[in-house]
């Protein structure tokens, strides 16, 4: 009998369990606060001559579509540019700007120059960690002679400070990107 | 409690005594058992005083009595005095049911609670409760690897994966105290979500024979059992405390049981366990910590005609994972798999930082059973599991302490089961179940959704007979139907929906086109039947042979139907296929079993045929500002399993035993005819143990553990262009690591406490020889060594 009523209640309370389930709510998009979109890298030159605009854009993240390159026009020999990248993520409306996060996390962060065979010029760091160290989002750049090849920038998170280069720098890559430019 | 209610009924009985007093209460005190008539059994009418003695048929009268209700007392020396209340009008007759044979009883209770469905044509290997208090600080994976044919998938040395004659995750279905495990068992780093210490019995069934839970178990079933109390007064317990070296932790268990004879009982466990970094032989496993808290409890009553329980379990674990698994894009994983030594080596210590998982499980069971005569025994079970997964990645800015993921699944069951026993020799069980599952992924997150929101609805019936031909051979067949109806919400990218052609071949999904992302709302139906049959064959007293032959029947899950993104612990993207079809398994498994005292041996082979088999695989390298990353997707082929799973047991002496293992299994996919990956290699150990037969007994075991290279493998490496060497590398994400030889030692001696206790005192070392190793079957394995040494202190305390 006792039985009978426990089994009785049990059904019941699972029915009543089951039944409540909620109205057919249609989840919310979810807006991707971290993903990288855009790296763009502003070169000025220091004294006269055009500026250069290198942009790596790649709206749907890890998805299947590659990142669109743009070089805006080939490098002035012998010309010395100051460098600032800039990165953002533009699947947030505004734009959300990433380089900020990044140099508020110096100590965690910094950007890597590599110049591929064949390329002349020379980059140097510009701007410093609060602990003296490299960070690199500014930076300046030498174009030698006239030349052509890849230019890649590098932002690993938790890097080994300091470092000689990316070797021994150690950590996890947020940003590799690289740029087809010449020197002419 | 029992008594006061025995007291009122009394006191009301009294006042109903009034006018005819001629009556009398006739019939019989009847074995519950077997229907057999209990000769000398005393009956008190409580009342009156009155007291009779049943004659040698077990049939009574008492005379003299009123027409009203009497409480009537029976006793009878081998069996528990009970009592009854009986409406006598005039000449009654009723017959009066005792629960005979105290003892007897409780072995009877432990049989019909023993899940006992498990199977019985294949050989179930399983794992006692004194074995399992080995394990007592390790994960059930660990414990479940000292399985013949049983090994694991592991993502460190804290999640430990079941894997069972080669296959896992949804393959296997984890049984825990009559409920099935829904814990986003899909994914291949998530751990079985039970707590070793609340288990006292771990069977492993080889095949999906045990429909009664699943028909979709194309590996096979685990079944973890609590502990069985037995029908008597009675309060024990004991308590579990292992210190260890490597880790620099300490687990401690403990747990309590008060019986009545009445069938009352209540039993509470409790585990905590907290380790820091683990250490390989040369260098520190930076944030491999975790910190484990669970806890039961189990109330019930349990008679043999009828029963109720009420079970209860909370697991919470912290586990941190391997911080130099987290890579950007694919030149990281280049540079890990070229560096022996992890990318990021930090010192010691107990906090656990990103990344790491932070799981709780929830677990409510209800359960009630009644035996009805000639019909069989009716159990009614509800249950509700929730299963709370949150897991931190290595993030930057305002996101640092937020989730990457966060995902809360929802079940609920029901189950109506009916076994019944037409005859001697037939034994059928038969049932229904419903389910309703929903997972929420938390959009606050800000990361894409892994799994989508998805509610899922589940209906399943089932039907099992076994028959025993003769004394020696005994013949089983069971079937099973499942209905799933998933209801799901899924943003897909734009770029990905049409890259696969979705905005063609699925356009009446969307519901809502974005900017970036697609809505859809998918509504998928599966249909599985699966099915068994088997024969045990006893040749001889010693010899006893298996056959078995089992379908499963399995839908995809949601990662394989639905995942699309980025997985940060493998640095590759990995693509799920909407079309999936079930994937169904015909496993064929023989066992030749000897079972001697002297020398005892099983072989299990068997073959498994699995058709629309789904297999993750590298296809392509997608390019995005972190780097490129490889691209893996499911694909459905047809798959084919073999292999033998060998144990053998030799005693020199009474006190000293030869142990020995052997499992060899290989996998094919039969369509391109290739090797299917994370197939366990070849293994084998050989233990060499000293059991004492004095008191204290000692015990000393010496055990090898030998597992061969893997050499049959799917090549899934692939080329990439790494600008910042200015070279095109190959990534060998393919190639195993090597052999490897392992040695364990571990002792144990009892001393007496008290007068009712004991104190269990146990030195084991694992990994004696500091061996620097690497396992195929360690999803980290390209970038860290496994464990090196570690002494444990054992002590336990039985009460």
């Amino acid at each position: 009998m006792k039985t009978g009523k426990l089994l009785a209640t049990a059904i019941l309370s699972a029915a009543l369990l089951m039944s409540c389930s909620d109205d057919d709510d249609i989840p919310e998009e979810v807006h991707e606060e971290e993903v990288i979109t855009t790296l763009i890298a502003t070169l000025t030159p220091q004294g006269q001559g055009t500026e250069i605009t290198l942009e790596s854009q790649d709206l749907d993240g890890d998805g299947p579509n590659d990142p669109v390159v743009t070089v805006s026009g080939p490098l002035a020999a012998g010309v010395v540019y100051d460098g600032s990248i800039k990165l953002w993520n533009e699947t947030e409306d505004p734009a959300e700007d990433i380089t900020e996060e990044v140099e508020e996390e110096d100590l965690e962060h910094q950007f890597f120059y590599t110049v591929g065979s064949g390329l002349d010029v020379s980059v140097a760091y510009a701007n410093f960690d609060t602990a003296g160290d490299n960070l690199g989002t500014e930076f300046t750049l030498t174009a030698g002679a006239a030349s052509s090849g890849a230019l890649t920038f590098t932002l690993r998170h938790e890097p080994t400070k300091p470092n000689t280069g990316l070797e021994d720098a150690g950590g996890g890559t947020d940003i590799t990107v690289t740029f087809d430019v010449s020197v002419e | 409690m029992h008594k006061y209610i025995l007291w009122i009924l009394l006191c009301s009985s009294i006042s109903a005594i009034s006018q005819n007093c001629d009556s009398s209460l006739s019939g019989a005190v009847i074995d519950l058992h077997d229907d057999s008539n209990l000769g000398g059994a005393t009956i008190i009418v409580t009342d009156t005083g009155q007291a009779v003695v049943t004659d040698f048929d077990g049939n009574f009268i008492i005379s003299n009595l009123c027409d009203a209700t009497y409480i009537v007392e029976v006793s009878h020396p081998y069996c528990e005095t009970t009592a009854f209340k009986v409406k006598v009008s005039g000449n009654t007759r009723k017959n009066l049911k005792l629960e005979h044979h105290l003892e007897e009883l409780n072995q009877i209770t432990v049989l019909g609670k023993a899940y006992s469905v498990k199977s019985k044509t294949i050989l179930e290997n399983t794992l006692t409760q004194q074995e399992l208090e080995r394990y007592s600080s390790g994960t059930l994976g660990d414990a479940l690897n000292s399985l013949s044919g049983v090994s694991s998938l592991n993502t460190g040395n804290t999640v430990v994966k079941p894997m069972i004659n080669g296959l896992h995750s949804s393959r296997v279905a984890i049984i825990n105290n009559g409920v099935r495990m829904q814990d986003q068992e899909w994914g291949s780093e998530h751990a079985p979500n039970i707590d070793i210490n609340s288990v006292s019995n771990l069977t492993v069934i080889k095949g999906a024979a045990a429909l009664q839970y699943s028909g979709d178990a194309v590996g096979g079933v685990i079944v973890a059992e609590a502990l069985k109390v037995p029908v008597k007064d009675s309060l024990y317990g004991k308590t579990l405390f292992t210190g260890a070296s490597n880790g620099r932790g300490t687990s401690t268990t403990s747990q309590l049981t008060k019986s009545y004879q009445t069938g009352w009982f209540t039993t509470v466990q409790g585990t905590l366990k907290r380790f820091g970094d683990f250490e390989a032989p040369d260098y520190n496993l930076s944030n491999t910590g975790m910190f484990e808290r669970s806890m039961s409890i189990n109330v019930g009553f349990n008679r043999f005609s009828y029963g109720f329980e009420a079970y209860y379990s909370l697991f919470k674990n912290e586990i941190g994972i391997l911080r130099a698994s987290h890579l950007g894009g694919v030149w990281d994983l280049v540079r890990a798999i070229e560096s022996d030594k992890p990318l990021i080596i930090k010192d010691f210590t107990y906090t656990i930082n990103v990344p790491r998982q932070d799981v709780t499980h929830h677990l409510a069971r209800l359960k009630g059973f009644k035996n009805f005569e000639g019909v069989g025994k009716l159990s009614l079970q509800y249950d509700y599991q929730q299963n709370e997964r949150l897991e931190y990645d290595v993030r930057r800015g305002d996101d640092k302490y937020k989730p990457a993921m966060d995902l809360q699944l929802d079940t609920h069951s029901l189950l109506l089961d009916l076994d019944t026993q037409p005859n001697d020799e037939l034994n059928v069980k038969s049932g229904i179940t419903a389910n309703y599952q929903k997972n929420f992924p938390d959009p606050n997150t800000g990361v894409r959704r892994l799994i989508p929101d998805y509610k899922k609805y589940g209906l399943g019936t089932y039907l099992i007979a076994t028959y025993k031909w003769n004394d020696a051979l005994l013949l089983e067949a069971g079937g099973r139907y499942d209905f799933t109806y998933m209801d799901v919400y899924k943003y897909y990218r734009t770029s990905f929906w049409e890259s696969r052609n979705y905005d063609e071949r699925y356009p009446e999904l969307v519901i809502e086109e974005g900017s970036y992302e697609v809505l859809t709302h998918p509504e998928l139906y599966f249909n599985n039947v699966s099915a068994t049959v088997g024969a045990t064959y006893a040749l001889g007293e010693k010899h006893k042979v298996y056959f078995n032959y089992s379908m499963a029947s399995r839908a995809p899950n949601p990662a394989e139907l639905f995942s699309e993104g980025l997985h940060h612990s493998a640095a590759r993207i990995e693509l799920g296929d909407l079309s999936f079809h079930s994937e169904i398994g015909h496993k064929i498994s023989m066992t030749l079993e000897r079972h001697h005292e002297k020398f005892s041996f099983s072989i299990q082979p068997f073959v498994n045929k699995v058709d629309g088999f789904i297999v993750l695989e590298p296809v392509d390298v997608n390019f995005t500002l972190s780097g490129s990353f490889s691209v893996w997707e499911y694909r459905q082929t047809d798959a084919q399993l073999l292999g033998v799973d060998v144990d053998a047991s030799y005693a020199f002496s009474s006190d000293f035993r030869f142990n020995h293992q052997f499992s060899l299994v290989k996998g094919y996919d039969r369509t391109l005819d290739i090797p299917l990956i994370h197939m366990p290699p070849v293994n084998t150990t050989n233990e060499i143990v000293y059991q004492s037969q004095e008191p204290n007994k000692l015990r000393l075991s010496l055990q090898s553990v030998y597992a061969f290279r893997q050499n049959e493998y799917p090549n899934n490496n692939f080329e990439v262009y790494v600008p910042e060497l200015g070279e095109t590398k190959v990534v060998d994400v393919s190639t195993p690591p090597d052999a490897y030889h392992l040695l364990n030692f571990n002792s144990s001696i009892a001393v007496k406490a008290t007068e009712k206790s004991t104190l269990t005192v146990g030195v084991s070392v694992t990994n004696v020889m500091d061996t620097s190793y690497r396992n195929y079957l360690n999803r980290l394995r390209y970038y860290a060594d496994d464990l090196g040494r570690n002494f444990l202190l054992n002590l336990k305390l039985n009460y």
